[in-house]
C-alpha cells in the first residue's frame, strides 16, 4: 500500500503529461523489453543466420548467401520421399512430425476427453484421481523420458515383468513401431493432464438444467453426448486440439531421451534435426538448422492462424445463437 | 546497515566468483571418464599452495557441455580459461599459443611434439597445449564368461571374424544378450575400417570417396548387427552422429567382447570390480592390418582469456614431467608424454590385477596402428567422415538405406560440410 501512495504522484503527473497512451507505453515498457531481447531479436537474427553459411556462430564471421540454405532444404525429387531430398533428414523428420502430429493429437484429444467426461462424474476419490492424471504435467520432460526409458529399454522394467511372468520379452526402443508407439504413448501420458483440464472446465461450464431437461425426456447418454455435451465443449476442444497439435509440432525432449531419434530416424522430429545440425553434430551448420526452424515455425504461425480463425468463428456463431 | 553492507558484500563476492577477468584466476573446464577429476582437483589444489597468486577454478562439467556448449561459447569469444577437449583439431584456432609465455618452449617441443599438429591450425607451429592422455581404441574380453563357456579366446592377429565367432560361442552358450558391440561412434570404426584398407585422406588432403575398405568393414557391422551378434542397442537406438557407449553392457556382462579404448580401462576396473575377469585385447585384424586409432583428449588453453601468463604457468605445471607421471598413475591413463614414456617405470595405482596387462596391452598395440590411421588425429576433416559414417550406417542397420545409397549419402554429407 505505502508503495501505492509513494507512486501515485509521480504516475499521476506522467498521466497529466502523456496522456492515457504514454502510461500504457510505460506499462508495457519492461514486458516489451523482454519480448524484444529474448524473442523479438533472436528471431531476426534467426532470419539472418538462415542466409549464411559457415560453422562461425558470430553473424560478421558468416557469409551470406541468400537464399541458398531454403533452396537446399527445398532441393526434392519428390517431397513424400525423402530419398529424393538433397536434405534427406529434413524432409523424414518432416514426415515423421506429421505422423506423429496426426497419432498423437487424435490420441491425445480422445484420452482427455474420455479422461475429463470420467473426471467428471460423482466417483470416489474424484480429487485425487484428478491430481493422478495431473501429476505428469509437473514432470520435467527429461525425467518423463527417462522414467519412460528406465521402463521400455532391454533391460527395463517391462521386459524384466514380462520375463517373470514367462513372456517374450521385445526390444521396444530398437524395432521402429514399438519405438513410434512408445514416442506417441510417453508424449500423450506426459502431456494428456493438462488438456483434461482443459475439458474438465469446459465441463462444468455446461449448465446443469440442459442435462436434467434431457433426463427428464429420458434422452439416452450417446445422445445427451452428442447433442448437448459435444457442441457446448467445442470451444474448449478446439483449443486442446490447436495447443496439442503446435505442441506436438515442437515435439523434443522427451522423445530424444527416450529413443534418441531411433531406431534409425524413425523417430527423430523436425526440432531434432534442427538441434543436430545446429548444435550436436560434429562439424555444425548453424544457417541451414535456422533456415529448417524458420521453415517449422511458418508451420505453427499457420496453426496459430487456423486456431484464431476458428476461435473467431466460434465466437461469431456463439454471438449468433 | 550492517546487514545491508554484508548483503552487497556477498553479491559483490558472488559477482567476482563468476567471471574469470581478474589477473589471477584462472577456471579450468574440466570433464572426467573415471577418476581423473577428483586426481586434477587434488594436482590444482597443490599447485595452489605453491602459486598462492594464481586461483585456479576446475569446473568439472559433463562430456556434452564439452562438445556443445564449449564451441558456441568459442565461437562468441568466451569461454573458460583452459579447457579439456577432444575435438582438437576442428576447433584449432580457438585455442591460446602458449609458445610466447612458456619459460622453455623445447621441452614442450621435445615431449609433446608427436601429438602437437593435432591441435593447432594447420600449417602453425604454435603449442597449444598438450594430451592429458594418450587414448587408443582397442578390444576388451570378458576372460571369465569365455572360460565358463569353454571358448578358447583368440589370440594374436586374430581377425575381426575370429573375433565375433568366438564371442557369438560364448553369447550362446551363455546366454548373453548378444557376442560384442562397438561403441557408437566414427571414430571407434575408422581404425577396423583401415584394418580392411580404408584411407579416408585423398592425395590432395581432401576426403576421398568412401572406398572398398570401409565398404567391408560397415557392410560386416550392418551384418553383425542384422544377425544380433552386434548389440544393437548400441547403434540403433539413436539418430545422427549421437555417441553412444556400450560400456555398461559390457560391465554387467551382457556382451563377451566389447570394442572401446584404452581409456575405459579405469572405467570397468571401477565398476566391474572381482565380479569378472577381463583382458584387453588390442585391435582384431583385418586384411591390411590390425590397427586401432590413436587419439585422447587435451587440455588446451583458450585464446580469448585475460591471463594468458597465469594460463601458462598452470600448464607449466600440470605438463611437467612429474605431475604427469602421477596424473597417469592414479588416473591409468597411458601417458602422451615422450620423456615420462621413455623413462617408463609407471606404478599403475591399482589393486586390480587386469588393470597392468590391460593397459600394457594397449602399449604393444600403440606400435602396431597404421599410417592411413595415424593420419587422421591431426586432419582437419576426420569429425566431417566419423559423423557420416555414424549417420548412415546405423539407418541401414535400421533398414532405411540400403549399403548403395548410405556410400552415397556418405560422400554427400562429407562433401556438404567441406563446402560450408
Amino acid at each position: 500500500m505505502w508503495l501505492a501512495a509513494l507512486l501515485n504522484p509521480p504516475l499521476k503527473a506522467w498521466q497529466r503529461a502523456t496522456g492515457t497512451g504514454g502510461m500504457a507505453a510505460f506499462f508495457l515498457a519492461p514486458n516489451m523489453a523482454i519480448f524484444g531481447v529474448f524473442v523479438l531479436i533472436p528471431l531476426v537474427m534467426n532470419f539472418f543466420y538462415s542466409m549464411t553459411s559457415g560453422s562461425a556462430y558470430f553473424l560478421a564471421d558468416r557469409t551470406f548467401v541468400g537464399l541458398e540454405q531454403y533452396g537446399r532444404l527445398l532441393d526434392c525429387g519428390n517431397y513424400l520421399d525423402p530419398g529424393t531430398c538433397r536434405e534427406d533428414l529434413f524432409w523424414k523428420a518432416a514426415q515423421n512430425t506429421a505422423i506423429f502430429v496426426f497419432f498423437q493429437v487424435s490420441l491425445m484429444t480422445l484420452t482427455a476427453m474420455i479422461t475429463a467426461l470420467i473426471l467428471n462424474r460423482k466417483i470416489a476419490g474424484r480429487g485425487f484421481w484428478r491430481a493422478v492424471f495431473f501429476f505428469p504435467v509437473l514432470l520435467s520432460p527429461v525425467v518423463v523420458g527417462l522414467i519412460w526409458r528406465w521402463i521400455l529399454q532391454r533391460q527395463g522394467l517391462l521386459n524384466y515383468v514380462l520375463y517373470t511372468f514367462g513372456a517374450d520379452t521385445h526390444d521396444w526402443l530398437t524395432e521402429r513401431l514399438p519405438a513410434f508407439t512408445a514416442a506417441v504413448s510417453v508424449s500423450v501420458w506426459a502431456h494428456m493432464g493438462f488438456f483434461t483440464l482443459i475439458l474438465l472446465a469446459g465441463l462444468q461450464a455446461i449448465p446443469r438444467d440442459l442435462y436434467e431437461a434431457a433426463e427428464m425426456d429420458g434422452t439416452k447418454p450417446a445422445r445427451v453426448f452428442w447433442r448437448i455435451t459435444l457442441p457446448l465443449l467445442m470451444p474448449n476442444l478446439l483449443v486442446v486440439i490447436v495447443l496439442s497439435l503446435i505442441r506436438a509440432v515442437q515435439i523434443f525432449d522427451e522423445v530424444y531421451v527416450l529413443t534418441g531419434g531411433g531406431p534409425g530416424t524413425s523417430t527423430m522430429y523436425l526440432t531434432q534435426y534442427i538441434y543436430e545440425v545446429g548444435f550436436a553434430s560434429l562439424l555444425r551448420n548453424p544457417g541451414l538448422a535456422a533456415a529448417a526452424s524458420i521453415m517449422m515455425g511458418l508451420v505453427l504461425v499457420v496453426l496459430t492462424l487456423v486456431q484464431l480463425g476458428l476461435g473467431r468463428r466460434n465466437e461469431q456463431k456463439g454471438a449468433r445463437e | 546497515m550492517k546487514n545491508a553492507v554484508s548483503i552487497l558484500s556477498i553479491v559483490a563476492a558472488g559477482f567476482m566468483a563468476s567471471t574469470s577477468a581478474f589477473a589471477g584466476d584462472v577456471r579450468i573446464m574440466w570433464y572426467s571418464d573415471g577418476v581423473e577429476g577428483d586426481v586434477m582437483q587434488d594436482l590444482v589444489n597443490r599447485f595452489m599452495q605453491d602459486n598462492p597468486d594464481i586461483n585456479v577454478t576446475l569446473d568439472n562439467v559433463a562430456y556434452k557441455v564439452i562438445q556443445e556448449q564449449l564451441p558456441i561459447q568459442l565461437e562468441a569469444g568466451q569461454g573458460p580459461d583452459i579447457a579439456r577437449v577432444t575435438d582438437i583439431k576442428a576447433l584449432a584456432d580457438h585455442w591460446l599459443d602458449l609458445r610466447p609465455y612458456l619459460s622453455d618452449p623445447a621441452y614442450w617441443e621435445e615431449n609433446f611434439g608427436a601429438q602437437a599438429d593435432w591441435m593447432r591450425p594447420d600449417g602453425s607451429d604454435a603449442i597449444t597445449g598438450f594430451m592429458t592422455q594418450l587414448t587408443l581404441t582397442g578390444g576388451f574380453a570378458n576372460k571369465t564368461l569365455f572360460e565358463q563357456a569353454g571358448v578358447e579366446m583368440p589370440g594374436d592377429k586374430a581377425t575381426w571374424d575370429d573375433w565375433v565367432n568366438a564371442s557369438a560361442e560364448v553369447a550362446k552358450s551363455q546366454q548373453t544378450a548378444a557376442a560384442f558391440a562397438i561403441d557408437r561412434s566414427g571414430h571407434r570404426i575408422s581404425g577396423p575400417n583401415v584394418s580392411y584398407g580404408a584411407n579416408y585422406i585423398g592425395p590432395d588432403g581432401m576426403p576421398a570417396p568412401v572406398d572398398d575398405g570401409t565398404k567391408t568393414f560397415a557392410t560386416k557391422l550392418v551384418d553383425w548387427t542384422n544377425d544380433g551378434l552386434m548389440l544393437k542397442d548400441t547403434w540403433v537406438s539413436a539418430a545422427g552422429s549421437t555417441y553412444r557407449a556400450a560400456a555398461d553392457d559390457f560391465i554387467n556382462a551382457q556382451i563377451p567382447f566389447y570394442y572401446s579404448g584404452s581409456w575405459q580401462v579405469a572405467n570397468l576396473s571401477t565398476k566391474i570390480g572381482d565380479a569378472f575377469d577381463w583382458v584387453a585385447i588390442g585391435s582384431p585384424c583385418g586384411t591390411v592390418g590390425c590397427s586401432g586409432l590413436k587419439g585422447g583428449a587435451a587440455l588446451v588453453g583458450i585464446k580469448y582469456t585475460k591471463n594468458p601468463e597465469d594460463v601458462a604457468k598452470v600448464m607449466e605445471y600440470l605438463a611437467s614431467p612429474e605431475i604427469v607421471k602421477e596424473f597417469s598413475e592414479r588416473t591409468l591413463f597411458l601417458p602422451a608424454h615422450k620423456g615420462v614414456v621413455a623413462a617408463g617405470g609407471l606404478n599403475w595405482d591399482t589393486d586390480d590385477k587386469n588393470v597392468g596387462p590391460a593397459l600394457d596391452a594397449f602399449v604393444k598395440s600403440s606400435a602396431e596402428t597404421l599410417p592411413a590411421a595415424d593420419a587422421l588425429p591431426a586432419w582437419k576433416w576426420a569429425s566431417a567422415y566419423y559423423g557420416a559414417l555414424v549417420t548412415r550406417i546405423s539407418q541401414v542397420m535400421a533398414g532405411e538405406l540400403t549399403l548403395d545409397e548410405a556410400w552415397t549419402r556418405i560422400d554427400q554429407d562429407i562433401a556438404d560440410k567441406v563446402q560450408q
